[in-house]
């Protein structure tokens, strides 16, 4: 079938002292081609080895994920992947890093350099091809690392945590280009986040997943990633429902936070 | 010790001069002279470079003024050199006593002059003596000699200066000390002053025409360029052959286990052994000759280059590897394109530290011995007593070091920029 499909997927990690940790337990979810969801939770509650799982990073302990019917048995670049940082070749400048994934497919240079120039204008680099990538800003090397995982024309963006490095200004910038990207390539793209805000925002379907063990704990279907695309995303904020379903999600991740302190301390 | 007195109390001086004189100068109008707290701010510590004039010219100054130099404006008290004279009292065996004189000339080493004259009459037994003595060394006077009866037993000097003296004992005169010897005779040493003796401690211009002349004529058969670059390309040929081997070595210990678990035991034990030890085991297999050199400079450089690109495998942000793959790129192109570059710079930063070493390590090995290089002239030189020429041969392993040390600096600058900007 078309999209991805994560198919009853567990993990366990087995610790040296003979315990265990239970990262992931039974998830199961469709996610289709073109779709934007963002998954939200507190720490600990499996938010990254499901991200390492569908890119192929890691392979679960029990069930399996496929994408466009076919399993997924390691990294590949039909599933790109967004860093929150330190994830650019410094070795590199703005254009070869850009470059990458085409030069690793033995395409031509010539042809590479269409497909460079499109995006690194896209992400407003263009005036920033020759520079080293240790000369720019947190922004822009997450605009150079965005064009370098749309260079490779993935089916899947994963993303993690990839504006949690950056101030608050430019990170409301760097959301407003996440949504124009969404929406000019048409890709699917899945986005782990610490922020209820950009998970609203940046986000057709919201996952909020539970910790011990982790697991999905409610799913919501939101208007305002639609909204957003190529909108003030302050105007998208005072839209009905905004600020509702924010405290609710709010709400039920401070209670998660709370019982987990709960459960550490009665433990002890 | 008065060496070291006087240099803190140049440094002292110095300090206060430039501390002075900055204060009086325009402040300088930089972000850094803004801060008011500079103290234990490390980036607001620049180099003071008035302090690195005056301390490069204090080291030759203290140099200079203790081997009374031309270059030094001023020099310590150095050794007397001149005419000298004292007196001494003799008793024969009747118990009668007579005085003399005896007069010394002080000359340089190795210079060719008379005795002084003896001038006046002489009355009595004992008869004026006179004698020459080089500076810094001292003389016999065998003022018994000439003096009548002075052979007979029981004729013997009681007195210098009207000072008592016997056997083991010494007389401070003018431009001098008198001492006797167990035997009784006098011996005569002139004040020394504080400068150091050629041979101990040559000027800083006699160290530069040594080596004027040798660069043109050449020490032990083979000329100073020969003797430097034959150390140097000991040094580049070792290091290579270590880097030619300790980098890919490095490489697999830090990606496979086998390599690893194989490697281990013999990299962690030989890392510990400075290579000096090896240049006996060196010598009994190798012999003395270039393979020898060779080989024990690839085992210096080796362990360090080994460990070195180890580190920088390891050092690999897991981020890039995971970014690679899901970039489409395959094992090769990973190791071609993302842990090789960025191991880079530990491979330079092992480097610098391994051609340090090698340099110090070929030094060494050719004081062992060697034909020819710049530890061979050394040392060959020391048998001798050229200070000079150790002398020499020291700065020049010095500079060559640390300019071995700023081409690699340069060389790391231009290749891997990115160095520590991650």
């Amino acid at each position: 079938m078309d999209g991805l499909v994560i198919d009853d997927v567990s993990m366990r990690f087995e610790l040296p002292n003979g315990s265990h940790v239970q990262a992931l337990q039974n998830v199961s979810l469709n996610i289709a081609s073109g779709e934007l969801m963002s998954v939200l939770g507190p720490s600990g509650c499996g938010k990254t080895t499901f991200l390492n799982i569908i890119a192929g990073f890691l392979a679960p302990t029990a069930g399996k994920v496929e994408l466009n019917g076919s399993a997924v048995s390691g990294p590949a670049s039909e599933r790109g992947m967004v860093f929150q940082q330190g994830a650019l070749f410094e070795w590199m400048n703005v254009r070869d890093n850009v470059a990458f994934g085409p030069s690793m497919k033995k395409m031509a240079k010539s042809e590479s350099a269409g497909i460079v120039d499109h995006l690194l204008e896209t992400v407003g680099l263009q005036d920033f091809k020759d520079k080293a990538v240790y000369e720019l800003s947190g922004g822009m090397q997450q605009r150079v690392a965005l064009a370098r995982c749309l260079a490779n024309d993935p089916d899947v963006i994963l993303m993690d945590e990839p504006l949690g490095a950056l101030d608050a200004l430019t990170r409301e910038k760097m959301q407003g280009l996440v949504l124009k990207l969404w929406k000019e390539t048409g890709k699917t793209i899945i986005l782990i986040t610490h922020s209820v805000e950009e998970a609203l925002l940046l986000g057709e379907r919201l996952l909020v997943m539970a910790p011990r063990p982790g697991r999905i704990h409610k799913e919501y279907r939101l208007p305002f990633a639609d909204m957003g695309v190529g909108a003030d995303l302050r105007e998208v904020k005072k839209m009905d429902g905004y600020s509702e379903t924010r405290e609710e999600i709010l709400t039920m991740i401070w209670d998660m936070e709370e019982e987990i302190m709960g459960r550490a301390e009665t433990e002890q | 010790m008065i060496i070291a007195l006087i240099y803190a109390s140049i440094f002292v001086i110095a300090f206060i001069a430039v501390r002075l004189v900055s204060r009086l100068m325009t402040a300088r109008k930089d972000f850094t002279s803004l801060k008011t707290v500079t103290f234990g701010d490390e980036s607001a510590v620049s180099p003071d470079r008035a302090a690195t004039v005056i301390s490069v010219l204090g080291i030759f100054l203290i140099w200079g003024a203790f081997t009374g130099s031309a270059i030094a404006p001023i020099h310590v008290p150095g050794p007397f050199i001149g005419d000298t004279s004292f007196t001494y009292t003799a008793r024969n065996p009747d118990g009668q006593r007579d005085r003399a004189d005896v007069a010394i000339r002080v000359h340089v080493v190795g210079e060719d002059v008379e005795a002084p004259e003896l001038a006046g009459g002489d009355e009595g037994f004992a008869k004026n003596d006179s004698a020459k003595v080089a500076a810094w060394r001292s003389g016999l006077v065998r003022v018994r000699r000439n003096d009548e009866g002075g052979r007979e037993d029981g004729y013997e000097v009681v007195q210098v200066n009207g000072q008592s003296i016997a056997p083991g004992e010494s007389v401070a005169v003018d431009d001098g000390t008198v001492s006797m010897t167990a035997k009784g005779t006098l011996s005569f040493e002139p004040e020394k002053g504080w400068q150091m003796e050629k041979i101990w401690l040559p000027a800083p211009e006699d160290v530069w025409s040594r080596l004027v002349e040798i660069a043109s004529d050449g020490y032990r058969n083979f000329t100073l360029i020969e003797h430097l670059g034959w150390s140097l390309i000991r040094v580049i040929a070792g290091f290579a052959l270590g880097s030619l081997v300790g980098i890919p070595l490095g490489y697999a210990m830090g990606l496979s286990n086998f390599f690893r678990g194989w490697f281990d035991p013999i990299v962690e034990f030989m890392r510990p052994v400075p290579p000096l030890a090896l240049i006996p085991l060196v010598i009994i297999w190798f012999g003395i000759d270039e393979t020898g050199k060779i080989i024990l400079l690839f085992l210096a450089a080796l362990w360090i280059m080994t460990i070195a690109s180890r580190a920088g495998v390891s050092g690999v942000n897991i981020t890039k590897i995971h970014a690679a793959y899901s970039l489409g790129a395959s094992k090769w192109q990973i190791m071609r394109h993302v842990i090789v570059p960025n191991s880079l710079p530990e491979i330079f930063t092992g480097a610098r530290v391994a051609m340090g070493v090698c340099w110090g390590t070929v030094v060494a090995a050719e004081l062992v011995a060697a034909e020819k290089g710049a530890g061979q002239m050394i040392v060959a030189a020391s048998k001798f007593q050229l200070t000079d020429i150790v002398i020499m041969g020291i700065i020049l392993i010095g500079i060559i070091g640390y300019g071995i040390d700023i081409l690699m600096r340069r060389a790391e600058r231009f290749l891997v920029p990115w160095k520590g900007r991650s």
